[in-house]
């Protein structure tokens, strides 16, 4: 997967492939899906008629044998170079599901020999099978350097995970039975340990399995927005038929008696045939583009919708903020002195794994200078933290060191018959107000002080939330926290709202008042209380991390489980629709140069009159002609590695965004073909080819 | 000869007439919005008797409101009925009353024309008005087509404007309106008054309005002349004000008795633009967003600009014709010109014309200059939305609209919406068919008309200019204008029974997409814009859609064009003339 990505725009063997199968895909069965370019096929077919009529015998008024090749060939060409863009999305869509396809094979999985639904129970006898031979229910046993052989949950045991074939993230992950952490995918290697699974999916319709067909676009359906444009483009086609077609009567009526060739050479010039050529290419390189990012979406549907998201719920904690909070500050109370308070909260913290713990050993030792003691050193009972005393700390002697939330160390010092310094409470509530959370800290009865723990929110989030903003997209902050907690992060991190202590049905209420307000919204989740809001938001993120009922929920899973995905998961979609509109723009705005080269041409011998309307000065009628049909093909191919890689996309809001589009693809594409038309004039002139 | 004929105060008057239709927009729109949406319509002591005595009458519940398809079924019910009646009063007019010209009945394929013609809203006349129809067919028969065709194309617009502003939702009423309704408030409330008011300001200005019959006079040369007479003041207000055109007399609004001084013309060019103008700002407060309805007239204001200027120099132009002769041209073209309106008034009259679907005609467009001629042509071929007719110029320009949101909805990275709602395939599907049937009939039969004989036997011109002649016929007729590059004799069974055709097919098939639109629309979810929402309420909008409009009509007819007025042109150029 990794190596998948790095992909260059021009793979010389996906070039090759690609370039056998754009002659492949000529076949009408395949053209006949793309209406546009079938009308450009048929036109190939009818010149190369005609060229070959004109070979063995012209009839008189027939224009030039070669003229009449020439533009029979490029017409084939134009029709070749469309397939070829397409073909060339699919090749580098083929190539990453060959890297995944690798790791599907030749697992061997322990399915444990129970009766169907009867749980695990110890000592039950394995059998070796294929993994394709698993069905869903079946348990396997799994043990260290193994692979797992499907998706599933995990019902016994334990195990460190290299997910690395999926995620490309080296760092192993713990994966166990029970919670959120129970999901493991096919294909990813234990490390550790032994666990059994219980497979989830039928072969064929693993993650992998999915993965693989989309990439391929053998999954691929259209989406509701190329539907709508296609309907456009196959009626602008009809319309430019229309135009072409009549012209023959009507310009028989002034005594000119147009060729077919000339009339499908126009046809095909007018005809939308940049947008025609390249929009499946850009669908596949969308979809193409969000794996590479390392997000499967179940449909191209889904990736439409993240364009149109109204409304993004990010949850606070690994989205907003870091994970974890961090000490930033002792504050001592009753005139303790803030070295004594730094010192017991250092005592406190040393055996403290957590990641709040060890801030407080590191802040201690930055600002006080106290080293890290040796564990060993005197008599030290460490006493862990526990969901009843809410507190942690050590006994060094007969000192009671305790950290922990402020009400439980107040209510321990006060059964040791301590007294409670009144600033205390103030303080408390300051830091929470601040969205922070305080730790007290006591030695016995004696209440030392407040440890400031903060929440860090996460470096440059604040300029994304900016970037939404400017493209309409509203951010809401889930967090459990309280309110005047999560008031205080939002201000910080620049959310445009929060939901504050929210429960599982809080979320759904939100996602259904935005909904009926007629927005569309995203969100992303992992655990199981999250699948009714995954599969209620229009796009729903699941954390590959996740439960199985969270990702069968979602439309999207992110298998790096980063919930800042998101964020780009959105911006593919608009890229992706943006594409389509701007190459539409551009298609559509080179017709008025093409107007100028062939409509001259072609009444110029019988009303040499109307000279002036040949503004690019052509050299002849033949090549003013065949000019506009070779930069037709050309601009195919020239505009192949944007459709790939998609516009550049640029948070602005709507009308500035439409302006600098159109300036680009509109005006420069009423501009572009001029000066293209007159380029390819002037070398088939100097080539002395026409 | 000198280059002098624009003159400031042609400019002036130009100027002027824009601003008074300007003003005119939005109290006008607003009488509108409460005739078509309001609770209590205005003027209730004196008009409200009248709309429910004609509910009772026809029977009509009017708070029972129909489905796009009921409101299609209704239009069609009653169009037909009166394709039927005007042809048979025409049929039988010989047998029926107030006819002292004692006229004959007319021709099966030319009184087919004329009911279609009327029906749709085209007045597209093959025949000689004074010549041909009694004073019963031109009153009961054809004025009443004036007021009720008109009728039919606001009830049309309204209902569609209800379907992309009703907010109800997938749940709410799929309901669009009721037609009968529309029909009978849009008569009584708009079209009569008016008309009733502004017949006795033209009959001030020398108008006439008899029964009598026509008068034998003696020229001063001493020569007998028979002087056409008729009830004309009366049918002469609701032909602008409702984009009839359709004139009393063959000459139209060139006639004394029709257009006599340029107070009448200046006033009948207000009737003509006052309501497609003003019912944008109607539109406006249906969607409870006066800009969006502005955005619309503004794209409409410059393309009539756009025309004008055109127009108006172009005509300033000695006409190569007449070069050689001792004819004055100092002035520019007056051929075919009247000469108490001069060159701005005629110019300007044949831009409002055909910017609109009225078609009534001031001067003759076939002795245009080139490009002057090139002017109505191609406003009739831009789809009659720039103003356009009455109704139909408000649902066709929301059409192109909606697609000039499709595309810029993409652009911008967002599935598109109008209005707050999203436009998908169903509507596009729709759209298109709208955008197609235009290019397929005038394109279509102007192609058979131009290599058939007996299509080309009724030219009265050789070469471009009769291309063009032909062109201007399938336009007009598809357009619903029915103005006419005269040249050109229509009054033939093929000319007759195709331009029927043309005018059926141009006004229908494009009314049902229409409204098949705003039935979809109507059970659209309703989005609340965001920054990220392209918005249709301002100058970007107006741009933009005046870009589509036009790259869409030039796309479709440049080739057709050019090889009529545009190789006219050149030629003229080098002094040939067709």
């Amino acid at each position: 997967m990794s190596k998948a990505k790095q992909l260059s725009l021009f793979d010389r063997q996906i070039l090759r492939q690609a370039a056998k199968d754009s002659v492949r895909k000529l076949a009408p069965r395949h053209m006949v899906k793309n209406p546009v370019m079938f009308v450009v096929e048929i036109g190939s077919v009818l010149t190369t008629f005609l060229w070959l009529r004109d070979v063995i015998s012209a009839p008189a008024g027939a224009p030039p044998t070669w003229f009449t090749g020439a533009v029979s060939l490029w017409l084939w060409f134009t029709v070749v170079f469309a397939n070829f863009a397409e073909a060339v999305a699919e090749g580098r869509g083929k190539a990453q599901a060959d890297t995944l396809r690798k790791m599907r094979t030749q697992t061997v999985a322990r399915r444990l020999l129970l009766a169907a639904g009867e749980p695990y129970r110890a000592g039950a006898k394995e059998e070796r099978v294929s993994a394709a031979g698993l069905r869903k229910g079946d348990l396997v046993v799994v043990e260290a350097g193994e692979l797992i052989p499907g998706d599933g949950e995990i019902t016994e045991g334990i195990a460190s995970v290299d997910e690395s074939a999926i995620t490309g993230e080296s760092a192993p992950v713990i994966r166990e039975s029970g919670g959120d952490r129970s999901a493991v995918t096919g294909g990813t290697k234990v490390l550790s340990d032994r666990i059994v699974v219980r497979i989830l999916s039928n072969p064929g319709e693993t993650f992998l399995d999915r993965m693989i067909a989309l990439v391929e676009g053998a999954s691929r359906q259209k989406t509701p927005n190329e539907i709508a444009l296609h309907i456009l483009l196959v009626g602008l086609t009809a319309v430019f038929l229309f135009a072409c077609v009549t012209l023959v009567p009507l310009a028989l009526y002034s005594q000119i008696v147009l060729s077919p060739t000339v009339i499908v050479a126009l046809l095909v010039c007018l005809i939308p045939t940049t947008i025609g050529g390249l929009l499946s290419a850009i669908g596949i390189a969308g979809m193409d583009r969000l794996i590479q990012k390392n997000v499967i979406a179940m449909s191209g549907r889904a990736v439409e919708a993240a364009g149109d998201v109204d409304t993004l719920l990010l949850d606070k904690t690994g989205t907003i903020t870091l994970g974890n909070r961090m000490a930033t500050e002792f504050i001592p109370v009753g005139g303790v002195r803030v070295e004594e308070l730094a010192d017991a909260a250092q005592l406190a913290s040393l055996a403290d794994e957590t990641p709040e713990g060890r801030s407080v050993v590191v802040l201690a030792k930055e600002k006080f200078k106290l080293r890290g003691r040796d564990v060993t050193e005197g008599k030290m009972r460490f006493i862990p933290f526990t969901a009843q005393t809410r507190m942690s700390g050590c006994d060094v002697g007969d000192r009671q060191i305790r950290k922990g939330a402020v009400d439980a160390v107040i209510a321990h010092v006060k059964a040791l018959g301590g007294a409670i310094p009144t600033e205390l409470e103030g303080i408390a509530h300051g830091i929470s107000d601040s969205g922070a959370t305080p730790l007290a800290v006591s030695d016995g009865a004696r209440l030392l002080g407040v440890i400031h723990l903060k929440d860090i929110v996460k470096g440059g989030i604040k300029e994304r939330f900016d970037r939404f903003r400017a493209m309409g997209i509203r951010t809401v902050m889930i967090t459990g926290d309280n309110p005047r907690t999560a008031a205080a992060i939002a201000r910080e991190a620049g959310v445009d709202d929060f939901l504050a202590e929210a429960t599982p049905e809080a979320k759904m209420r939100l996602i259904r008042a935005e909904q009926a307000k007629g927005k569309l919204v995203a969100m992303t989740g992992d655990g199981t209380n999250d699948a009714p809001a995954l599969a209620q938001a229009d796009v729903g993120v699941a954390m590959n991390s996740g439960t199985q009922a969270a990702k069968e929920a979602g439309n999207m899973v992110d298998l790096d489980s980063n919930p800042t995905k998101l964020l780009e998961v959105v911006e593919v979609g608009k890229q992706l629709l943006m594409t389509r509109g701007n190459l539409t723009t551009f298609s559509i705005a080179n017709d008025v140069a093409k107007y100028f080269a062939i409509l001259p041409a072609m009444f110029m011998a019988a009303f040499p009159q109307i000279a002036p309307l040949n503004v690019m000065a052509l050299a002849s009628p033949q090549s003013a002609i065949l000019s506009a049909v070779i930069f037709n093909a050309i601009i195919i191919i020239l505009l192949i590695p944007l459709a790939l890689r998609g516009v550049q996309y640029r948070p602005l809001g709507a009308a500035a965004l439409f302006r600098r589009s159109m300036l680009i693809y509109g005006v420069g594409g009423i501009i572009a073909p001029f000066a293209g038309i007159k380029l390819v004039d002037l070398v088939l002139d100097a080539l002395h080819l026409v | 000869m000198k280059e002098i004929a624009m003159t400031g105060i042609g400019w002036l008057q130009i100027v002027v007439f824009l601003a008074i239709i300007l003003a005119l927009v939005k109290p006008f729109g607003i009488y509108m919005h409460r005739v078509f949406e309001g609770d209590r319509q205005p003027l209730p002591r004196v008009l409200g008797p009248v709309e429910r005595g004609l509910n009772r009458l026809t029977g009509v519940d009017p708070t029972k409101e129909h489905t796009w398809k009921q409101y299609a079924l209704a239009v069609m019910a009653f169009s037909l009925f009166g394709v039927l009646v005007t042809y048979l009063l025409q049929r039988l007019q010989h047998v029926l009353p107030l006819n002292p010209q004692g006229f004959g009945p007319v021709e099966p394929t030319s009184a087919f024309n004329t009911a279609v013609s009327f029906t749709t809203n085209t007045n597209w006349q093959g025949y000689s008005g004074e010549s041909t129809m009694s004073y019963l067919t031109q009153m009961a028969g054809l004025a009443w087509h004036n007021f009720t065709s008109a009728a039919v194309g606001i009830g049309v617009a309204i209902a569609v404007a209800r379907g992309l502003t009703r907010r109800g939702g997938p749940d709410g009423p799929k309901t669009i309106g009721n037609f009968w309704v529309d029909l009978n408030r849009c008569i009584v409330y708009v079209l009569l008054p008016i008309s009733l008011a502004v017949t006795l300001v033209l009959v001030s200005q020398g108008v006439i309005q008899n029964l009598a019959p026509y008068k034998e006079v003696t020229t001063l040369e001493g020569a007998k002349k028979i002087i056409a007479l008729g009830p004309v003041a009366s049918q002469e207000v609701i032909k602008e004000l409702g984009t009839n055109g359709g004139g009393f007399f063959n000459a139209n609004s060139a006639h004394p008795f029709e257009n006599p001084t340029p107070f009448t013309n200046f006033v009948e060019l207000v009737l003509i633009f006052c309501i497609p103008a003003a019912i944008t700002y109607t539109f406006g407060r249906m969607a409870k967003d006066q800009k969006q309805g502005w955005a619309l007239l503004g794209a409409m204001v410059v393309l009539f600009v756009a025309g004008v200027a055109t127009a108006y120099p172009a005509e300033t132009t000695p006409n190569t014709a007449l070069s050689g002769l001792r004819v004055d041209q100092t002035v520019g073209n007056m051929e075919g010109k009247e000469v108490r309106f001069g060159i701005a008034n005629s110019a300007l009259w044949a831009v409002v014309t055909t910017d609109t679907s009225c078609g009534a005609v001031n001067s003759m467009h076939d002795s245009f200059n080139p490009i002057g001629g090139l002017v109505p042509l191609a406003n009739i071929q831009l789809g009659e939305v720039v103003f356009g007719g009455v109704g139909s110029g408000l649902y066709g320009m929301l059409i192109f609209a909606m697609l000039s949101v499709f595309i810029a909805g993409l652009m911008v990275g967002r599935t598109p919406e109008y209005l707050g709602k999203k436009i998908e395939a169903k509507e596009m599907k729709l759209a298109m068919l709208y955008v197609l049937i235009f290019p397929l009939i005038i394109l279509g039969f102007a192609a058979w008309g131009a290599v058939a004989s007996y299509g080309v036997s009724s030219l009265n011109n050789a070469g471009p200019h009769g291309l063009s002649e032909i062109l201007y016929a399938f336009s007009s007729g598809a357009g619903n204008n029915g103005s006419a590059f005269a040249g050109l004799n229509a009054n033939t069974p093929f000319w007759n029974v195709v331009l029927a055709i043309d005018m059926l097919f141009g006004r229908f098939f494009m009314m049902i997409p229409a409204l098949a639109i705003a039935g979809v629309m109507v059970a659209k979810k309703t989005v609340p814009p965001g920054p990220g929402t392209f918005p249709t309420n301002g100058v970007l909008f107006t741009v933009l859609l005046v870009s589509v409009i036009i790259i869409v009509g030039a796309l479709t007819f440049f080739p057709a064009l050019c090889l009529g007025p545009v190789i006219e042109h050149f030629s003229a150029i080098h002094g040939q003339v067709f």
